[in-house]
């Protein structure tokens, strides 16, 4: 009963409690709404204790096999952050003080660490626009023509480029070039891009995905998705 | 003014350290990379406590009275109820707050998908076609959508409007990837911005 | 000639990287400024914030962390001023942890610039996990989930925050997003409680949220780094948007050619063989 029909239960009633609450938001279900949320709210800070256990014990399991200098230095930085978080909430009342020590390291060391990480990808995106994007079909041609566009449009240098485009018009044509230097083509078509076409496909794809989410969720619900009780 | 610059130092040194990785994988990227993942869960358990724990629990218990006060047992038990999943013997006992996390989820989900979602975006798809554009956007949702019904063969009609949502797809894709780099790049951007000006002085 | 573009197809990539750096560097190193054109979604976003009376309500809350500094910190910076600058009121909370922090260090630095005081301008709720839960909690009574702020002062003792209960007393939400929050905001708060948004997003996020603009489910979108260089020039005060879209422009610029020279490259490959 505990293991399977009652975790059942418990999400058919909880699930249904929120969809008769939107519809009917007087009391008793919009109280008990509140409540239910509040507890959410309560016991997610219990699930982010989980992943800290896998990983702990996955580094001390190997440092008891042999000393191994970088799950060392894991285990090191994460006890040290406790100590400085405790005793920056101790000394400081709260440890987000700019001033206290939990503070500094988030400054030199989270900051720097998280961005550097992720600034690594612009080099790998260079190096991707070499080496991978192919103009092979026609469709990755669209795909490469729409994206050029949308690079220039959204920086300055192609307001620079239009003015060269422009220039080379008006001495083509014989426009005035006073009537055409304003006009900034790349951003022009980079917004009509990003307003009609990319917002009608991007919408497309959602609606798909906003179906298929409403017909999981029901699923969960009504207790025909059970995989979230396999363990 | 000496901890700043200590401090700076030492964002300074794990930045290199990170970008190191562009040579090739060596000790001094691994050693960031676990200080990175060591601070990172210690920040994760002050922030619980702090912003969870503390307040919504212990201090709400603390102030208030009668049931308000004794009813808050039970998100205590439930939370701690999902902790026995480091425990093999007691791991099906999580289930019990993991169902009633996924069935809010679910609740929440359902209600914010139509209304939120589907109706309004629906709706701002439902438009005269008067011009150009009106009429691209209807037919690029439409397509988009039919592209992606795998329920029936695409022949005749069918056929000419995935072919039109592929080109509306990739069109969109191409956007994105415009985007992407864009952000990417602006990364790139902060951190030299911050070795050239706060650590080299040279900006 | 056909030697030298084969050539031309197989650079190593420590080129490419060592290439990307200097037209990174370069640009900041000779302190280029570049015009800001200012988009569409941006002027909105702007007019929203700018037509609200003194003694309004902005409630903004920091769903990026370190990763999405670069691009959503100076927008942070930006809407800070521009609301100081109209005398409205700032409520800060955020829905991702490690974020938290990035906007205490801007509300504190551009409090100092218009003398704005702690809890009587401006305060700081802190962060609870499940942001959904959250979003529709708040609906109803906002201390039910920030009973007090980031500090465990209650919120109570905060004048301007008295009258605060819920969305209806919050002029406009500003959520500054790197990832799926966005959505969650526009359809529990926007949905539900008909809360006027405006989204700051990272170059990522920011063409998902164009259906949502053209629906009018949210007022304003800045988007990635360019967004928060037009909002610095709306603003009137250059930070480091500006200050990063030449550099921007330049490597959008290398890219471009990396693309052409690699499919050169690959086209002659493709005919030799």
């Amino acid at each position: 009963m505990i293991r399977h029909q009652l975790p059942l239960i418990i999400t058919f009633f909880t699930g249904m409690l929120l969809i008769i609450t939107f519809f009917i938001p007087h009391k008793p279900f919009g109280d008990l709404e509140q409540r239910f949320l509040i507890w959410y709210s309560i016991i997610s800070g219990f699930t982010v204790l989980l992943g800290l256990d896998s990983l702990v014990r996955y580094h001390l399991g190997k440092l008891k096999k042999e000393f191994n200098i970088h799950s060392f230095i894991l285990i090191l930085s994460l006890f040290l952050t406790l100590i400085l978080g405790f005793y920056s909430w101790f000394r400081f009342k709260t440890p987000f003080a700019l001033n206290s020590p939990f503070m500094f390291l988030y400054t030199y060391v989270i900051i720097p660490l998280q961005a550097t990480m992720f600034a690594l990808l612009a080099f790998f995106i260079a190096s991707a626009a070499y080496r991978a994007f192919r103009a092979r079909t026609f469709e990755a041609t669209l795909l490469l023509i729409a994206a050029t566009i949308v690079m220039l449009g959204r920086v300055p240098i192609g307001g620079y480029i239009s003015k060269g485009i422009a220039y080379f018009i008006s001495f083509l044509f014989k426009i005035p070039y006073e009537k055409i230097s304003e006009t900034q083509i790349f951003a022009i078509v980079s917004d009509w891009i990003m307003n009609i076409p990319q917002n009608a496909a991007k919408r497309g794809i959602f609606i798909g995905t906003a179906l298929g989410g409403i017909a999981m969720s029901i699923r969960i619900i009504l207790g025909i998705e059970r995989t979230y009780i396999t363990k | 003014m000496i901890l700043d610059i200590i401090g700076t130092w030492l964002a300074a040194t794990l930045t290199l350290a990170i970008f190191s990785f562009l040579y090739k994988d060596n000790p001094f990227y691994k050693l960031a990379e676990h200080i990175y993942v060591g601070v990172s869960a210690g920040f994760w358990v002050i922030y619980v406590w702090s912003f969870d724990i503390k307040p919504m629990l212990i201090d709400r218990f603390i102030s208030e009275t009668g049931i308000e006060k004794w009813i808050l047992i039970i998100p205590a038990i439930l939370g701690i109820l999902m902790l026995t999943r480091w425990f093999p013997k007691t791991a099906f006992l999580s289930r019990i707050p993991l169902a009633f996390t996924i069935g809010i989820g679910a609740g929440l989900g359902v209600t914010a998908s139509i209304q939120g979602f589907l109706i309004p975006q629906i709706g701002a798809t439902l438009l005269p076609l008067t011009n150009i554009n009106n009429i691209l956007l209807v037919i690029g949702v439409i397509s988009t959508i039919i592209y992606f019904y795998f329920s029936k063969e695409f022949k005749g009609s069918l056929k000419l409007f995935s072919r039109l949502g592929i080109i509306f797809i990739m069109v969109a894709f191409g956007a994105s990837f415009g985007y992407t780099v864009m952000a990417r790049i602006s990364l790139l951007i902060g951190r030299i911005y911050f070795l050239l000006h706060n650590f080299l002085r040279i900006i | 000639m056909r030697e030298f573009l084969t050539k031309l197809a197989t650079i190593d990539r420590r080129i490419i990287y060592l290439l990307t750096f200097l037209v990174v560097c370069l640009p900041m190193l000779f302190k280029m400024i570049m015009p800001i054109r200012i988009s569409e979604e941006v002027k909105r976003a702007f007019k929203e914030i700018d037509n609200l009376k003194p003694g309004s309500i902005v409630m903004i809350s920091i769903d990026y962390d370190a990763a999405s500094e670069p691009e959503l910190q100076p927008m942070l910076i930006a809407i800070l001023r521009h609301c100081f600058s109209k005398d409205i009121k700032v409520i800060l909370l955020g829905q991702w942890a490690l974020g938290l922090p990035l906007g205490e260090m801007a509300l504190n630095q551009v409090a100092k610039e218009y003398n704005k005081k702690y809890g009587e301008d401006y305060v700081n709720l802190g962060y609870r996990p499940g942001y959904t839960a959250l979003m529709v909690g708040i609906g109803k009574e906002l201390r039910d989930f920030f009973p007090t702020d980031y500090k465990g002062i209650p919120i109570d003792s905060f004048p301007f925050m008295r009258k605060v209960r819920n969305y209806q007393q919050i002029d406009i939400l500003v959520g500054l997003e790197a990832g799926a929050t966005g959505d969650a905001w526009v359809q529990f708060a926007g949905a539900r409680f008909n809360q006027k948004i405006i989204l700051g997003t990272t170059g990522v996020v920011a063409p998902d949220m164009f259906p949502y603009l053209q629906a009018k489910q949210i007022v304003g979108l800045i988007g990635g780094l360019q967004g928060a260089a037009e909002y610095e020039t709306l603003v009137k005060k250059a930070g480091s948007a500006i200050l990063g879209m030449p550099a921007q422009s330049f490597v959008h610029l290398l890219i471009i050619i990396f693309i052409i020279v690699g499919n050169i490259g690959y086209f002659i490959l493709r005919r030799k063989k």
